[in-house]
């Protein structure tokens, strides 16, 4: 027993003095990152609707239009090198670059295109929609979408949609376009490759996929003959690092060059150390309470107005949510066309009291809060509870997670939610769509948008929303959605809070990382260690 | 969940040691294929009754109608509760735990990778708490009341009552960040990732078939710290429970009539007050490494480790309710394997029921 125990304690100790040799940096061609990446569901980027899929994604395929995120969101060329637009805004002629290849070596030709557009239709998974919405279904969308010869797309959409709306849902990861003599190849029973797809790509892009565990980590491999040229460096590591603390750690260490998720407290501390940056980007994701209409007192203009009234938004702002969020109180985050800035409601309590009180309800109320219990949302959901709280107005905190209070949501039987909502692509149209379009109010409604859920019946609204998709002139476009915001920030059963900023913490060695408006923007190519 | 049962009573005129052995055996298996069932049951409608929609978890907060309507009768979640059960009963006895929806990836195949983590950090933290677990208790037993007494209390009482998650960042902080002795949170470095190639999944035993010596002692910094935090658990319970355990035999009238007979003070402990504590001891350490087999979310969390604890809890949280089941069932048949297991040792190891 004690000569095991010794043995024991001997090689214990060896072990440690070897270990200290062995713990390197991070080798200099390879980027490593830290992240929260249990999101992902799937990297086939016909199905992928989370965040870190769709990054993914974004990394890996080329698309027909991309964004340029230095110049204010602009459109660029990116498979497509150039684009027409019939005189009746139905039909786009796409000229493709030439000489493209696939990860494969397979060239990339307008069958690709056809297949990748036919693939996703028909697929139908969660981002389908996104282009369906233009009229496409499994049954016709080799006729809308043809090959007129090996470089030339034509793609006939259903209505004079506004042509920046079929653009910007162009730059989406859905629009993706995928290897087909690939994925074909891998196809089984039927699924269109989306077992296969999952796991691995069949890409242009500036890095395939090299291997990925889920919960655990992917592997990026440079494409090295991308036809933007060489990716900066060889290879992206991302791994799964649940815990920020954990995260800050690592970075500190420089056993990753960028950790992506850390919170409040971690930021502050990582500031102070020389050896590292902070990178930072407006994100789509807006911060916002739903007020559900059924509720008789939430019905009351007054009251909604009341209590837009009664958030302390400057205060939650500095004291909880420092760095990342800001406040925002309009349905389009920054960065989008038509996007305002204005911030109409600040802490009153006196204005809300009189408003209650004509209301009828001086004395106050008590509603109740369905709140995901996690950092922010809770110590948001509390500051709140204590403002109104003010104006004599009990809000009772029903703690639940994410798919539970969700569940609730969807079944319109909560009082209120606070939650986030994130644009589905680049285009004013989705979040105008969900905040500001309720076509049928009933229970078993076609379309339930956030409206819906909140059981707003705005059936004036929704025709100005739905003609400004139609809109082909995009300066009036744009004064379309900021009026549209305006009116929706009177009315409207939603409270507006933030905005989200993401924050990255780097190695000072590191260069080139950018964070862009959505996940379809956070491109790894540029990123380099000196 | 426990399977435990007591030792028959020792009985002069038993009948074929062989005879008892296949009833106590076969009562043994009962159990197991009871409590397995049972285990199945309850999981399968708690899992049907939270008010959480699985539909969520495949198609996400923003897929249209028609997508979430054939998500839904893709689940099966259409039919009848108990025709869902039945169904998956059936699957789970030919090996099929179904599909993860977060992983996207067989059930089987998951746990296959998760459990050889929780493995390699439960058995490495056992082995610890075995180690210096053991000694401790029987130190503070020996010196009853004395310093070794308060000092293996103080570590019972840290290993208890301090939060895993606090002694895990501390842990890291002073280990990994400030002396850097050893390798932070995850598995294995950069530099070594899809070098060894993976049989076992416990990469270290993977390194060592592949001869690749520096990945095994890389792998081996990178665990070191989460077992030893888990260790340290193992340790505070194992330490107790020896103490009370040698208290209790060192009172025994044997341990004066070896001492009367002049037996060192050593034999006197080691050779016959150990021996008797082993049996229930053994128990003692057998229940605290299936608690860690179980997996430990938060040492998981901290530690970048992608165990079962974790995978479970992700499930949980994600309503994906195959990984929830299939993990489930695991922990639950390791536990009543190793129970099993340590009921039959027990058997072997006493001889009044030998």
């Amino acid at each position: 027993m004690r000569h095991v125990a010794k043995l024991m304690a001997v090689s214990a100790f060896a072990g440690l003095m070897t270990t200290t040799a062995v713990i390197a940096q991070t080798p200099k061609d390879t980027v490593v990152m830290a992240k929260q990446i249990d999101d992902i569901i799937t990297l086939d980027p016909a199905e992928a609707f989370e965040f870190s899929g769709v990054e993914v994604g974004a990394n890996v395929y080329d698309k027909l239009i991309n964004i340029d995120i230095a110049k204010n969101n602009e459109l660029i060329p990116d498979l497509a090198e150039s684009w027409t637009v019939s005189p009746d805004n139905l039909t786009y002629t796409f000229k493709l670059r030439k000489g493209v290849k696939f990860h494969s070596g397979n060239p990339l030709t307008a069958a690709d295109v056809v297949y990748s557009f036919q693939r996703a239709v028909t697929l139908n998974k969660s981002p389908g929609f996104i282009l369906r919405q233009f009229g496409f279904v499994a049954e016709n969308v080799l006729e809308k979408v043809k090959a007129v010869d090996e470089n030339t797309v034509q793609i006939t959409v259903s209505k004079p949609f506004a042509p920046t709306f079929f653009y910007n849902c162009l730059t989406s990861g859905v629009a993706a376009i995928v290897d087909s003599k690939l994925v074909k190849a891998n196809e089984k029973d039927g699924d269109w490759g989306n077992g296969w797809l999952k796991l691995n790509s069949a890409g242009s892009g500036a890095y395939k996929v090299r291997s990925y565990r889920p919960n655990e980590q992917y592997t990026l491999d440079a494409n090295e003959s991308w036809y933007k040229g060489a990716p900066k460096s060889k290879r992206i590591v991302v791994r799964h690092v649940a815990e920020p603390a954990s995260q800050r750690l690592l970075v500190e260490k420089g056993d990753v060059d960028i950790a992506r998720n850390l919170s409040k407290d971690q930021l502050e501390a990582v500031k102070s150390n020389d050896a590292i940056k902070i990178v930072q980007g407006d994100k789509g994701y807006i911060l916002y309470l739903g007020l559900n209409q059924k509720n008789p007192n939430l019905a009351k203009p007054e009251v909604r107005e009341a209590l837009k009234l009664l958030v302390d938004y400057a205060s939650i702002e500095k004291n909880i949510l420092e760095g990342t969020y800001k406040g925002h109180e309009s349905f389009l985050p920054q960065g989008f066309l038509g996007a305002i800035s204005d911030k109409p409601y600040s802490l009153n309590v006196a204005k809300a009291k009189e408003l209650l009180a004509k209301a009828g309800l001086a004395n106050g109320f008590t509603v109740t809060m369905d709140t995901r219990s996690v950092a922010p949302i809770t110590d948001i959901a509390q500051a709140i509870q204590a403002t109104w709280a003010q104006a004599g107005i009990k809000l009772e905190i029903i703690p639940g997670d994410g798919k539970q209070t969700l569940t609730k949501y969807r079944a319109r039987t909560h009082d209120i939610y606070i939650g986030q909502w994130g644009p589905d692509y680049l285009d004013p149209h989705t979040n105008a769509e969900t905040f500001a379009i309720n076509e049928d109010n009933g229970e078993e409604a076609k379309s339930k948008t956030l409206a819906w859920r909140n059981a707003w019946d705005i059936p004036q609204m929704t025709k100005v929303t739905q003609g400004a998709v139609l809109e082909s002139d995009a300066a009036k476009r744009k004064t379309t959605y900021e009026g549209l915001q305006r009116d929706h920030q009177k009315v409207s059963p939603f409270v507006i809070m933030f905005q989200q900023i993401e924050v990255s913490a780097e190695r000072k060695n590191v260069n080139g990382w950018v964070i862009g408006p959505s996940s379809d923007t956070n491109r790894y190519a540029t990123i380099v260690k000196n | 969940m426990t399977a435990v049962t007591q030792a028959p009573p020792c009985r002069a005129s038993a009948p074929g040691r062989l005879g008892r052995w296949g009833r106590a055996l076969s009562r043994e298996l009962t159990t197991v294929v009871i409590t397995t069932f049972g285990l199945l049951l309850v999981t399968f409608f708690i899992a049907r009754v939270v008010p959480i929609d699985p539909v969520l978890a495949v198609v996400g907060d923003r897929a249209p109608a028609d997508v979430y309507e054939k998500a839904r009768l893709a689940l099966g979640l259409d039919k009848p509760l108990w025709h869902q059960f039945a169904i998956y009963v059936g699957k789970v006895f030919t090996g099929d735990l179904g599909t993860s929806v977060l992983t996207s990836q067989k059930v089987v195949d998951d746990i296959r990778t998760v459990f050889p983590a929780t493995l390699e950090l439960a058995t490495l933290g056992t082995l610890i708490g075995v180690v210096i677990g053991v000694p401790l208790g029987i130190l503070a037993a020996v010196n009853q009341g004395r310093w070794q007494d308060q000092i293996a209390r103080v570590v019972g009482l840290i290993g208890y009552s301090v939060p895993v998650f606090w002694i895990g960042l501390m842990a890291l902080l002073l280990f990994y960040a400030k002396l850097g002795w050893v390798a932070g949170p995850g598995r294995i470095s950069v530099v070594w990732q899809d070098i060894v190639t993976t049989r076992t999944g416990v990469i270290m035993l993977d390194a060592a078939l592949d001869g690749e010596w520096e990945a095994f002692w890389d792998a081996f910094s990178h665990l070191i710290l989460p077992a030893a935090v888990l260790g340290l658990l193992s340790v505070a319970y194992v330490s107790r429970m020896t103490r009370s355990f040698m208290i209790g035999e060192l009172q025994q009238q044997y341990v004066i009539a070896a001492r009367v007979k002049g037996v060192s003070e050593a034999a006197v402990i080691w050779r016959h007050a150990l021996r008797n504590a082993a049996v229930p001891l053994f128990t003692v350490i057998a229940l605290s490494y299936m608690h860690l087999l179980e997996g430990s979310v938060l040492t998981e969390t901290i530690f970048a480790w992608p165990g079962l604890g974790r995978y479970l809890t992700n499930a949980l949280l994600n309503a994906d309710m195959n990984a929830v089941l299939g993990g489930t069932l695991v922990v639950g048949v390791v536990f009543i394997g190793v129970n099993l297991l340590t009921d039959i040792i027990g058997r072997l190891a006493d001889p009044r029921v030998r």
